[in-house]
């Protein structure tokens, strides 16, 4: 029964074409960002409200990613960015692939941030690297507490946490300590910013992080 | 179902291997599965059973050996194996930096044929 070690990781195709997109961003100065959240938690309205603060310093791009349709893209178009829409067509999830084939749409040369808002689900999008400088998940308060504990993946490898919706708090039970808590023991370096995208309340501070971390 | 798209990457490199060593036949696929990747092994197994036709692994089974989540404290060296949430508290010292050192794995480990050796 000759058995024929082999030894490689299930997703090195992948992985080699997400490098490939890294080196043409760091080749054209360009900073990624990768929003994953679960369908609803509010990452397109975070883009909407975003985008109108940063607009006035930073050229951005926007990779909108859904299984279908393309309004959310033109949500983001609307604010007056360059969006592109990827339709997965059942995919819960963008790859690679998918990115590298629309990036001929920007010129990143001309762009210092291209955020992809990847397909809404906490778990697919995790293992696929898409070549981002960092991983940002949004988890909006009407979720639950223990999202981090149930999906540690994505809320150990994000970089950034934004706790979304804290305007619906009074009306909720949601313990938003306990929620620092468990991402604080996931990954001790995330930053963690919880905001409002309707009341405007600590998108400042998220913002003032954005432009930094773009230019540095 | 991302299990499906990694399932069509194992076949792919599965193909590639069988091809690269004469194999006509692959009757086992062994996989590597950490227990702390997001991936579900059922749904691998029948994404896999799914694709498999009409390839030279359209008999071949999926062998997953599940990788244990294991890690080490960084304040006193201790070996945490078996851990069974990521959030644990060193046993040894307490602490709760504990640096995660398996448990994510994504590898294809080995073909197997039912073929004679050097035949093919
Ligand atoms: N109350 C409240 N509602 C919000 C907030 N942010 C977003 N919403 C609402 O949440 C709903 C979903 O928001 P989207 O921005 O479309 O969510 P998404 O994550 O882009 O959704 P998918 O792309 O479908 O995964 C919309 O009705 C928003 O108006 C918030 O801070 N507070
Ligand atoms: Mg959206
Ligand atoms: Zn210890």
């Amino acid at each position: 029964m000759p058995e024929i070690e082999v030894s490689r990781p299930i997703l090195e195709a992948n992985q080699r074409i997400a490098q490939g997109n890294r080196r043409k961003f760091q080749e054209a100065g360009v900073k990624v960002l990768n929003l994953i959240s679960s369908p609803g938690a509010g990452k397109t309205t975070l883009l909407e409200q975003t985008l109108s603060r940063v607009a006035a310093e930073l050229a951005v791009g926007v990779v909108e990613g859904d299984i279908q349709t393309t309004e959310d893209a033109q949500r983001v178009a609307a604010c007056g960015v360059r969006a592109v829409q990827i339709e997965t067509k059942g995919a819960c999830h963008l790859d690679g692939q998918m990115i590298s084939q629309v990036l001929a749409a920007f010129e990143l040369d001309k762009l210092d941030l291209l955020i992809v808002e990847n397909v809404g689900n906490l778990v697919c999008p995790v293992e696929f690297d898409l070549g981002e400088d960092m991983k940002v998940a949004v988890l909006s308060v009407t979720e639950g507490d223990d999202k981090p504990s149930k999906y540690p993946q994505l809320f150990q490898e994000a970089g950034v946490l934004i706790v979304n919706k804290i305007d619906l708090l009074p009306y909720i039970d949601c313990d938003l300590e306990r929620i620092h808590q468990t991402c604080r023991r996931l990954n001790p370096s995330q930053k963690i910013f919880d905001l409002s995208c309707r009341s405007g309340e600590g998108l400042e501070d998220w913002v003032a992080w954005l432009k930094a971390w773009t230019r540095s | 179902m991302h299990e499906l798209s990694i399932a069509q990457s194992l076949l792919d490199i599965v193909v590639q291997e069988a091809a690269r060593h004469g194999v006509e036949r692959v009757v086992r696929v062994g996989i590597r599965l950490g227990a702390y990747s997001a991936v579900v092994p059922s749904a691998l197994t029948f994404s896999f059973d799914l694709i498999k036709e009409n390839t030279v692994a359209q008999e071949a089974e999926l062998a997953i050996e599940e990788v244990p989540l294991a890690g080490r404290c960084q304040d006193c060296g201790q070996v945490l194996e078996n851990m069974e949430s990521p959030i644990v508290d060193c046993p040894a010292c307490g602490s709760k930096k504990i640096e995660l050192t398996q448990g994510r794995e994504l590898t294809i480990a080995f073909i197997e044929t039912d073929e004679e050796e050097g035949a093919g």
